[in-house]
């Protein structure tokens, strides 16, 4: 019984709950965004800071469940410092897993922590949770490259 | 045993097939999610399956011997529905899809020309605690009519704030509309109290039964007229019966008063290309072939009920909450949100406990074959009233047994031990 439950809650995702990375809300930024999830109400607001093509900082205030929590620490892990480009195609590598239902073997490589949510997509109730701050990431990402052009 | 309980559970549990199913891992299923929808007696499913199989027929325009065995079953499905209520008249209880659909249907014929019609300068009061359903559909006509919302606000052990009353219902108010029993807290509202004021400066009161109707004895024609709503909604699928039907019960003279809701077959007297003359109520307001075997489902259910007795389902709500809230007070960091007397609340009892998240606990929970609700419960304006995001929900019905109580008190404190926050 609590293997299952194992499968979900990965040690690496309970220590990302209790110590989020990246918590906060800094300055600067140029996009900042609020994604719920209407079915729990989950909510995070989300601020991205692109510079010259880079993810200078992404800071966050988020309400949740562990996974919707630990998802929005790990992602920042892994986008902040990297080019927009290879950014989003973590994100594009991270939500191949989350929809792959449990059959996709997940790159440690590219997704470091972020294969500790592989488990997740075997919950289909929870893969939301999981993909509310990135989701959140993308298109706060998006506007601030808006912003900048214009 | 528990005084209060159903003296004959086991009996009444054998009627429910699905609460002998297994769940992964073998697990027994625990069901303490029937606020968010009930299960059904085998009674229920034989009705609708009977139907499907030896009478199935459109109503009111089949002119042959199924035909009108379709349309006595459907009829005689409002029969149930209406001594199920008590309602003073039969033909005033209108089939509709849901709780939803049927707030819906009196919130736009309002906003419609007719005498009721709600126009700038009106007022529409509704509470904190209410149902999303019972939220914006008042919200889309106060936008569309410019009529203004207001609302009663909750007091800090999750009641109406009855304080206020006087500045919130005036000569400016055109309709009251709140639940009798919340699907959050618990809370069991005085609909004759409101309905009286209401109706003293001449407002319209609708009153929103969806948890009300499930566990408590609804007599409407018992009622004084000056206490008794206008309008009173539920929906099936809490009541026993199958999804996909709901109910409105109002009273002729506003059922006559409000103009058609949806256009269309069954609702007419006659059509000619410039316009048409209605129907009298209830086919006024029944536009289209209905859920014809959801309503057969629906009077089996409430049948069901009654065979069993409201009052005693009430006493068996009573005694499980009780025993379940004592429960929650030995689980440390819980935190019950509503009133914490059994006496004067509902079977549903929202909580929080320190340190997990009320998705984590329902997933924990689930792997032990308990099954709750978390998240807002469609009731958002209510958890912020108390400073909450989401919450976990246990609810139980006539079929709920202390036993499975235990078993999810049990699973609250693996929860804590699970999450070390012991
Ligand atoms: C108090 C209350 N009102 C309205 C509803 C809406 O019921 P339905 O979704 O069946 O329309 C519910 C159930 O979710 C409820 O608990």
């Amino acid at each position: 019984m609590s293997q299952e439950l194992d499968a979900l809650y990965q040690e690496i995702i309970l220590d990302h709950y209790k110590n989020p990375h990246h918590a906060g809300l800094r300055e600067p930024f140029e996009a900042e965004v609020h994604h719920v999830n209407p079915t729990c109400g989950d909510e995070i607001t989300l601020r991205v800071h692109v510079n010259d093509g880079v993810v200078d900082d992404v800071s966050y205030d988020a309400l949740g469940c562990s996974i919707s929590q630990a998802s929005a620490s790990v992602m920042t892990d892994l986008v902040i410092g990297r080019t927009v480009d290879d950014a989003l195609s973590i994100h594009e590598e991270f939500l191949t897993l989350m929809q792959g239902k449990g059959s996709v073997e997940p790159d440690e490589d590219v997704l470091e922590d972020g294969i500790a949510f592989a488990g997740v997509a075997k919950f289909p109730a929870r893969v939301k949770c999981a993909l509310l701050s990135w989701m959140a990431w993308k298109d706060a990402t998006a506007r601030s490259l808006e912003a900048s052009a214009r | 045993m528990i005084p209060g309980l159903l003296p004959e559970l086991q009996v009444i549990r054998k009627d429910f097939p699905i609460l002998e199913r297994t769940l992964a891992g073998g697990q027994p299923l625990v069901y303490l999610d029937s606020a968010n929808t009930s299960q059904k007696p085998q009674v229920v499913i034989d009705a609708m399956v009977d139907h499907l199989e030896r009478h199935n027929a459109n109503v009111a325009r089949a002119m042959h011997q199924l035909g009108a065995e379709s349309s006595e079953a459907f009829e005689a499905a409002r029969d149930k529905v209406a001594a199920f209520l008590g309602a003073p008249e039969r033909d005033e209880v209108i089939f509709t899809k849901n709780a939803s659909e049927a707030l819906n249907l009196v919130a736009n014929t309002l906003a419609w020309a007719g005498p009721r019609q709600l126009r700038e300068g009106d007022e529409i009061v509704i509470t904190e605690m209410e149902h999303h359903s019972n939220i914006v559909p008042w919200q889309l006509v106060a936008q569309r009519s410019g009529a203004t919302l207001r609302w009663f606000g909750l007091t800090d052990d999750g009641r109406l704030d009855l304080s206020r009353i006087d500045e919130l219902i005036t000569e400016r108010t055109k309709v009251v509309s709140f639940t009798w029993v919340s699907n959050m807290l618990g809370t069991v509202n005085p609909v004759a109290e409101l309905t009286r004021r209401a109706h003293a400066v001449g407002a319209i009161v609708v009153v929103d039964a969806s948890q009300a109707a499930p566990q408590l004895p609804i007599d409407l024609a018992a009622m004084a007229p000056e206490e008794r709503p206008d309008a009173l909604v539920f929906t099936g699928h809490k009541v026993v019966g199958p999804t996909g039907i709901g109910v409105l019960w109002g009273s002729r003279a506003l059922l006559e008063e409000l103009p058609p809701f949806l256009g269309g077959g069954d609702m007419i007297e006659t059509v000619a290309m410039e316009r048409s003359t209605f129907a009298a109520i209830p086919h006024k307001f029944e536009a289209g072939t209905p859920p014809i075997v959801e309503a057969v489902g629906l009077g089996a259910a409430v049948d069901y009920l009654r065979s069993v007795g409201l009052d005693a389902v009430h006493e068996h709500e009573r005694a499980i909450t009780a025993y379940a809230l004592e429960g929650l007070a030995t689980v440390p960091g819980a935190k019950v949100l509503g009133p914490l007397d059994a006496a004067e609340r509902g079977g549903a009892i929202s909580f929080e406990l320190a340190g997990v998240h009320p998705h984590d606990i329902a997933q924990v929970l689930d792997v032990r074959g308990v099954a709750v609700r978390a998240g807002h419960h469609c009731a958002k304006p209510a958890h912020a009233r108390f400073g909450v995001q989401s919450s976990a929900r246990m609810s139980s019905y006539l079929y709920t047994t202390p036993e499975e109580i235990d078993a999810f008190i049990e699973a609250l404190h693996y929860t804590r031990s699970y999450f070390k926050v012991a």
